[in-house]
């Protein structure tokens, strides 16, 4: 029967051979390389879940009354679209549940891809010949960023009109063509017209998505033609790929995982509440309440327009870069530009251009895990000094000192860091250059040719 | 298939892992069953997500047992297909230089073709100029304010200065304007008059201490919502407008002046007026354009 229908396709295809090899892909072992396929997953979820919720959203800033199920707005002015939020999540029957899981799955989706990127980076699996997969994927980074953002505004709750706020000026504050730019995507001065709402949905649930589906083939694709690189075992070398075959083994294993990546969603979107944009209430551009966060993928931006002083250069009267660029457009550029612009880099700085199946492990590189731990230690300093407000809140640490231990901070820390982390990768290396000297309890086994392993 | 050589490596599953499969599999029928049954019931969130959830672990349990237990297991090593076929890049590379070989205006053409590629593409970008309102950029200054436009609050109600108490802080609109605009929200707040430190050239923009400013960050475009105001001696720090976005702080004494925080350029300030009936009134236009700043607007 198996054997009938596998004739039928290939006497139609004659793809069989490329079938099989498919099927016999090898996939290496190892916890690490779970991370981009948790985040595949979460994009599987991501995609279910929204197509569910158009179903009911109607992304429209005309103005109505509320007259819903929850009386505390009843009354209230509000637009269609925060509206038609609130209906599907009190009267659509498993409405909460879908956008509550949307919701989580796209907080999920960016850890698992971070994770991912540092996995990357700190096991050197950017390097030839996988240099188009990792460009793939920070781009991918960029735009589910974009795509996270563009979900939460669409709400139109007084929290997403807050975001669309800033990115309005963030697009404004770009030098020379910035106001046009700004006019343009707005339809007007902000919070612009109803057609902003059109164009942000369109983004958000066609161009983006599938722009994120497109370059998801393509990064898969060109891992499939490179095969999964592999750490160094008693087995894996440079010229072999040893692992479990995607059919049978490893098929129901990645099944396992999506389904628990669902299980995990579907159960933080049942029960843990995210969101509730009932509490925030409409949005208008006079209204803004203390202590409001964005989701936390965005925690760097604002905390980069947060730590970046008072500065606009202008000639006389004259404003030239209004000062929402520095943390909401340079900031983050330079970030992707390092981002991107590693590979090349660290070609040009070892002089290395063999080929890397075997990937490092982070003490491997102490100079790459150095810059690496330096670099996200500036990122991650940015990111904590965009809390600096809960900070004020929860723990009383007055805020304008900790925007000025902040601003210190991120020029130093990363320095010392990296520093530190170098310093460790050494002495892990030197320990095992040496196993049997200094303290340690490590095993320390002869092995067949004499040496230690 | 009968006759076919074994390609897979010998294997036999064990009786317990079966066993758990096909109850990892009944149970998570069941849990399904349950999701719809409380979907039919009402459909609350917590046991929806509860039951699915539960259903999709129990899925998971059983794939990842059938991985690594009932499937046969291997592992299995390759060697690396080579990356590196230089014969046929060479191949490639002649293939697109010989192309061209009989042209002998090759480059001229190229030429042409990018011209008119560009410029098609071009003619097919033009119509975005449609999304907005091109280089108009003159909007962004528009101006709700001017003299004797009165300061109504959320209701539509004229504000009076004798309701404006000090220390007090009290959003009010442009009488007539739609509230979304930018420029039609204002601030109001009174300080003693004895504190007022303003620019020389706005003396009379504060009748007994009451002073309005636009409600829109200069920084990020959010509302200036809160007003810090010390109670009691010594006032350190001083009175100060704060934007709960980056925290931008503005002093009121001062016009507007920024005293800390990310804003680059004052809070503009609009000069009231008390009229006769003792409601506020506009004396003119606002010191400034209103909302975050854009290349070219005055400091």
């Amino acid at each position: 029967m198996i054997y009938r229908l596998v004739r039928f396709i290939d006497t139609r295809t004659g793809q069989t051979p490329l079938m099989k090899k498919l099927l016999r892909y090898v996939f290496p072992d190892h916890w690490s390389f779970l991370l981009g396929e948790i985040a595949l997953y979460c994009f599987v979820v991501l995609v279910g879940t929204g197509i569910y919720l158009t179903f009911f959203f109607d992304p429209s800033s005309r103005e109505v009354v509320y007259h819903g199920a929850y009386a505390p707005l009843r009354g209230q002015q509000m637009s269609e679209a925060y509206r038609s939020v609130l209906d599907l999540s009190f009267r659509t029957k498993a409405g909460l549940l879908m956008r509550q899981t949307h919701h989580w799955a796209a907080d999920v989706f960016l850890v698992a891809i971070t994770l991912h990127v540092l996995r990357v980076f700190f096991t050197g699996a950017f390097r030839k010949p996988r240099e188009l997969t990792y460009y793939v994927g920070v781009l991918m980074l960029a735009l589910a960023l974009f795509e996270g953002f563009a979900g939460y505004s669409l709400g139109d709750d007084l929290l997403s009109g807050m975001g669309l706020a800033i990115a309005y000026s963030v697009v404004l504050a770009i030098p020379f063509v910035g106001a046009n730019l700004a006019l343009a995507i707005w339809h007007g001065p902000f919070p612009g017209t109803t057609d902003f709402f059109s164009r942000l949905y369109i983004a958000h649930v066609l161009l983006v998505p599938v722009a994120i589906g497109l370059l998801l083939g393509l990064h898969l694709v060109t891992i499939m033609f490179t095969h999964h690189s592999q750490f160094r075992g008693s087995r894996e070398r440079e010229d072999n790929v040893v692992g479990t075959p995607l059919f049978p083994g490893y098929l129901f294993r990645t099944l396992g995982l999506a389904l628990a990546v669902a299980a995990v969603l579907f159960l933080l979107g049942g029960l843990v509440q995210i969101n509730p944009v009932w509490e925030w209430g409409p949005f208008r551009p006079d209204l803004s309440t203390n202590g409001a966060q964005p989701d936390w993928y965005l925690g760097w931006l604002i905390g980069a327009l947060r730590l970046m002083p008072g500065w606009e250069p202008h000639i006389g009267n004259y404003t030239l870069i209004p000062n929402a660029f520095w943390g909401g457009v340079f900031f983050p550029f330079l970030v992707f530009g390092a981002l991107f612009a590693w590979p090349s880099l660290e070609r040009w700085i070892t002089g290395d251009r063999g080929y890397h199946h075997l990937l490092d492990r982070p003490r491997d590189a102490p100079w790459r895990t150095g810059i690496g731990v330096g670099f996200f230690t500036w990122v991650g300093m940015v990111f904590f000094a965009g809390s600096s407000d809960r900070v004020f809140v929860e723990l009383h640490i007055s805020y304008t000192s900790q925007i000025h231990v902040y601003q210190v901070a991120v020029f130093v820390l990363p320095f010392v860091a990296g520093w530190i982390a170098k310093r460790i990768c050494e002495q892990l290396l030197r320990s095992e250059a040496h196993p049997l000297r200094g303290p340690g309890g490590g095993r320390v086994r002869r092995t067949e040719t004499g040496g230690f392993g | 298939m009968r006759g076919a050589p074994k390609l897979l490596p010998r294997h036999r599953a064990p009786r317990w892992a079966e066993l758990a499969v096909l109850w990892a599999l009944l149970l998570a029928a069941a849990a399904a069953i349950g999701f719809i049954a409380i979907y039919a019931l009402g459909a609350d969130t917590q046991w929806l997500g509860l039951s699915l959830g539960l259903a999709f672990a129990l899925l998971a349990f059983g794939a990842v047992v059938t991985g690594k237990a009932l499937v046969p297991q291997e592992r299995k090593e390759e060697l690396r297909p080579s990356l590196d076929h230089d014969k046929d890049d060479l191949d490639l590379a002649v293939y697109v230089q010989e192309a061209d070989e009989g042209i002998t205006r090759s480059r001229l053409l190229k030429g042409a073709a990018g011209v008119a590629g560009l410029t098609v593409v071009g003619a097919l970008l033009v119509p975005l100029a449609s999304c907005g309102p091109f280089l108009d950029v003159a909007q962004l200054r528009r101006m709700a304010w001017r003299r004797g436009r009165r300061l109504v609050d959320e209701s539509g109600r004229p504000l009076r200065a004798d309701e404006i108490a000090v220390g007090s802080m009290t959003p009010a609109y442009a009488e007539g304007v739609d509230k979304k605009r930018l420029d039609a929200s204002l601030i109001v707040v009174r300080l003693h008059e004895d504190d007022l430190e303003l620019p020389r050239d706005r003396s009379g923009w504060a009748p007994s201490g009451i002073l309005a400013f636009s409600k829109i960050c200069t920084h990020a475009g959010c509302a200036v919502s809160m007003f810090r105001y010390p109670l009691y001696s010594p006032k350190v720090p001083k009175p100060a407008l704060v934007c709960p976005c980056h925290y931008s702080t503005f002093d009121p004494a001062a016009g507007g002046k920024v005293i800390f925080g990310p804003a680059g350029r004052p809070l503009p300030q609009l000069p009231v007026a008390v009229d006769e009936r003792g409601e506020l009134r506009a004396a003119g236009p606002m010191s400034g354009a209103v909302g975050p700043s854009w290349w070219g607007v005055d400091e």
